[in-house]
C-alpha cells in the first residue's frame, strides 16, 4: 500500500474496518465526527453493520450487544460523549467481551470546547464505570501511529477478552499526514467459544451476564480480571524512546504533548542541553519500570500533559520520589507549544531541582499572572 | 416426555425452551406464565436454536436462567440497544427483549423509542406490573393515579409525581413499528390471546417486517400487597381501565400474516 494524504479520524475508521471490525455504532460529537461520517458511508458499502445511534448510551450498548457475539466491533466519542459510554465499559468489563473504543478528547470539564486535550487521562485510564477494571489505554501520536495501534487494539482485546481505548484527540484526530493504511483483512466470522451467537446447534445454550450475585462468585471473576491485568502489564508495555541514550534528564509526554515535546527536545539538544524523551505508547499498563529504571539514573524529568498533570501522578508512582520532577501542562484545550516546553526544558537543565513538594503547585505558581 | 398409549393424549408437557428449573418469583407472578408462552412459541416455530435474548434489569434480571437458549444481560433500560447489536451483526437469529415497566418505560425510554422508530427487525416483550418489583415495589412511570407504592405512601399524585404513561400507544405512533399491542394474562382467555400476539410479534421478525413489541399487563402481588386473586381482580378492574387491551400499530404486512 502506498502513503496516502489521511485525517486521523478517517485513518483510524479505515484502519478498523482493515482490521476486520464487523459493526460501528456512534453519535455525532466534534471532534471524533469524521470518524463516524466515514463509517456510516464504507460499513454499508462493504455490507458491514453501522447504526448512529440516538446517544452514547445506545450507541455503547449496541457495541456490548455487538461485542457478546464474539464479532469485531468499534465505537469512537470525545470527551462529554466518553463518560455518558462509562456505563456500558464497566458491564463489558464485567461480562469480560472484546471491543475496541476511540476517545477524540476536547477541553473540558462539562462541555468545555472542541478543542484537543488530554484531560480524559484519569477516566479511561484509571477507570470511569464503577467496578475493579482497566481497559488497555493505547495513546497514539501521529496519523500513522492511529491506524496501526488501531489494528493493533483489534488483537489485543480479542487477546484479553477487554476494551482497547485508542486514546487520541482533537489535535491528531483533524490533522492530515502522510501514512499508510494496512491491507483489507478478511472477516472472522467464527464465533468464539465463550461468545453468545444464537446458534444452539449440537451445544448447550450460552449466557454473557456481568451478574453475580453471589459475592464469592463475583470476587471469582474480580480475581480473574486483576490476574489478566497482571499479565497485560508484563507483556504489552509499548513505549518509545527519543534520544535517551547519553540523556541526563528526560521529558515525558504522551499523545500530541508528546510531539510538542520532541520538537522542544531537538531544540534542546541543538543547544548542547542532554535531554531525551519518553513517549508512552501504552499509558495502561503504563511503562512503570522503564520509569524506574530512569529515576536511578536521571538528573531530572519533566512531565508535559494537556491536562493538570493527570499522568504525572502516575510518573510519581512509579519513580517513588527519587528523581526531582518538574510538570507543565495546559489545560481546557489549549494546545502546548514547543517553545513553552523548550523553556522548561532550560528551567530543567539549569536547576536547582528538588524532590520536595508537588510538582503540580509549582507548576501553578509558575503559570500565575501568564493566564 | 410422558409416553403414552392409543387411549392417551398428550396435551401439556415442558416446553424444549424453557429450562427444567425453579424460578425466583413469587408466588402468583405471572412472569411465569408469560415465559411459557413464549417458551411455547419458540418451540412451535422452532426457533430454539436460533435465539438470542436479552435480559433487562429488574425481576426479570435472571431470565436468562429460566430459557433454554442463548441470552444476554443489559445494563438497566439497555436492552433495545443491545438487541440490535446482536440483530445487526447476526440478522438471521431470531432476538428478542424481555424488559418490564421501569426498565423500559423510565430509564430505557430512549434505547425503546429509537429501537422501534428505526424499525429495528427485533421483538419486544413488556411486562407492566405498574411498579419496580425487584426493588421491592416503588413507584414506575406505569403506576396508576393514586396507587399506593414505597415512594407514593398516599398515592401516586399526578400534581407532583407526574401522569403514567401508555408505552404501547406511544411507541404505536413511530413509522418503524410494525407490530405493538397490548394484552393481559389475568385470565385463560386473555392468556391465549397474549400467546397468539407473542407468536404473531415473532412471525413478524422471522419475515423480517420489522420492530414487533407486545405488552402483557401482569400482576404483582407482593409488592401490590394483595392476594393472587385480589391481584388478578385489580388488573382485571384497574389495570385495563387504564392500559385498554388491543392492537395499535399492525402494519398492512403484519395483518397478511398467515400461521
Amino acid at each position: 500500500m502506498a502513503r496516502e494524504l489521511l485525517k486521523g479520524n478517517e485513518a483510524v475508521a479505515e484502519a478498523a474496518i482493515r482490521a476486520g471490525a464487523v459493526a460501528y455504532f456512534g453519535y455525532p460529537i466534534t471532534p471524533q465526527t469524521e470518524l463516524l461520517e466515514h463509517m456510516s458511508k464504507r460499513m454499508p458499502e462493504l455490507g458491514r453493520a453501522f447504526v448512529q445511534a440516538e446517544s452514547e448510551l445506545g450507541a455503547v450498548n449496541m457495541v456490548y450487544g455487538a461485542a457478546c457475539t464474539g464479532r469485531r466491533v468499534i465505537t469512537s466519542s470525545s470527551s462529554p460523549g466518553s463518560s455518558l459510554m462509562m456505563e456500558g465499559f464497566s458491564y463489558m468489563a464485567g461480562t469480560e467481551v472484546p471491543a475496541v473504543f476511540v476517545d477524540v478528547m476536547r477541553g473540558g470539564p462539562g462541555l468545555g470546547n472542541i478543542q484537543p486535550s488530554q484531560a480524559d487521562y484519569n477516566q479511561i485510564v484509571h477507570g470511569g464505570g464503577h467496578g475493579d477494571y482497566t481497559p488497555i489505554v493505547l495513546a497514539p501520536a501521529s496519523v500513522q501511529e492511529s491506524i496501526d495501534l488501531t489494528v493493533l487494539a483489534f488483537d489485543l482485546a480479542e487477546k484479553y477478552r477487554s476494551l482497547v481505548v485508542i486514546l487520541t484527540d482533537g489535535s491528531i484526530g483533524q490533522m492530515m499526514e502522510p501514512a499508510e493504511l494496512p491491507p483489507m483483512a478478511p472477516i472472522n466470522n467464527e464465533t468464539p467459544e465463550w461468545a453468545v451467537d444464537g446458534n444452539m446447534v449440537g451445544r448447550e445454550r450460552r449466557f454473557l451476564s456481568s451478574i453475580y450475585l453471589d459475592p464469592p462468585a463475583e470476587e471469582v471473576t474480580n480475581f480473574r480480571l486483576q490476574r489478566r491485568w497482571q499479565e497485560i502489564c508484563a507483556n504489552e508495555v509499548r513505549y518509545k524512546e527519543y534520544y535517551m541514550d547519553d540523556a541526563e534528564y528526560a521529558v515525558v509526554g504522551f499523545g500530541s504533548a508528546a510531539r510538542a515535546a520532541l520538537s522542544a527536545v531537538r531544540a534542546a539538544r541543538a543547544e548542547g542541553i542532554k535531554i531525551g524523551l519518553l513517549r508512552p505508547i501504552t499509558v495502561a499498563p503504563f511503562p512503570t519500570k522503564v520509569l524506574d529504571d530512569l529515576s536511578r539514573r536521571m538528573k531530572g524529568l519533566l512531565v508535559v500533559e494537556m491536562n493538570s498533570g493527570q499522568m504525572l501522578e502516575d510518573v510519581r508512582l512509579a519513580t517513588s520520589g527519587r528523581i526531582p520532577i518538574e510538570f507543565y501542562g495546559r489545560m481546557g484545550g489549549v494546545m502546548l507549544l514547543p517553545d513553552e516546553v523548550l523553556a522548561e526544558i532550560h528551567a530543567l537543565a539549569t536547576g536547582p531541582l528538588t524532590t520536595e513538594g508537588h510538582p503540580r503547585d509549582r507548576w501553578l505558581a509558575r503559570m500565575a499572572g501568564k493566564n | 416426555m410422558a409416553t403414552t398409549n392409543e387411549l392417551e393424549q398428550v396435551v401439556y408437557s415442558h416446553p424444549k425452551a424453557l429450562a427444567d428449573v425453579s424460578t425466583h418469583y413469587c408466588p402468583g407472578c405471572t412472569h411465569g406464565v408469560a415465559h411459557r408462552l413464549i417458551a411455547e412459541v419458540i418451540d412451535e416455530m422452532g426457533i430454539q436454536e436460533r435465539m438470542v435474548g436479552v435480559a433487562s434489569v429488574g425481576c426479570s434480571v435472571f431470565a436468562y436462567n429460566y430459557f433454554d437458549f442463548d441470552w444476554v444481560q443489559a445494563p438497566h433500560g439497555r436492552a433495545p440497544a443491545m438487541a440490535t447489536g446482536v440483530k445487526r451483526v447476526l440478522p438471521d437469529r431470531m432476538v428478542m427483549t424481555y424488559q418490564g415497566d421501569g426498565d423500559m418505560a423510565s430509564i430505557g425510554m430512549g434505547e425503546i423509542v429509537h429501537a422501534a422508530a428505526r424499525g429495528e427487525n427485533i421483538t419486544v416483550f413488556f411486562l407492566n406490573n405498574t411498579n419496580y418489583g425487584m426493588t421491592g415495589g416503588q413507584m414506575a412511570p406505569t403506576t396508576l393515579p393514586g396507587q399506593k407504592t414505597t415512594t407514593s405512601v398516599s398515592g401516586r399524585d399526578v400534581e407532583t409525581q407526574g401522569f403514567p404513561l401508555r408505552a404501547s400507544e406511544l411507541l404505536a405512533t413511530l413509522d418503524g413499528a410494525s407490530y405493538v399491542v397490548r394484552r393481559s394474562l389475568h385470565d385463560p382467555k386473555n392468556i391465549r390471546l397474549a400467546k397468539k400476539a407473542i407468536r404473531t410479534a415473532f412471525e413478524t421478525q422471522a419475515r423480517g417486517l420489522g420492530f414487533s413489541m407486545v405488552e402483557l399487563l401482569s400482576t404483582c402481588p407482593t409488592n401490590w400487597g394483595m392476594t393472587v386473586p385480589q391481584a388478578t381482580q385489580w388488573l382485571e378492574e384497574k389495570m385495563i381501565a387504564f392500559y385498554p387491551l388491543g392492537d395499535f400499530k399492525v402494519t398492512q404486512a403484519v395483518s397478511e400474516i398467515r400461521i
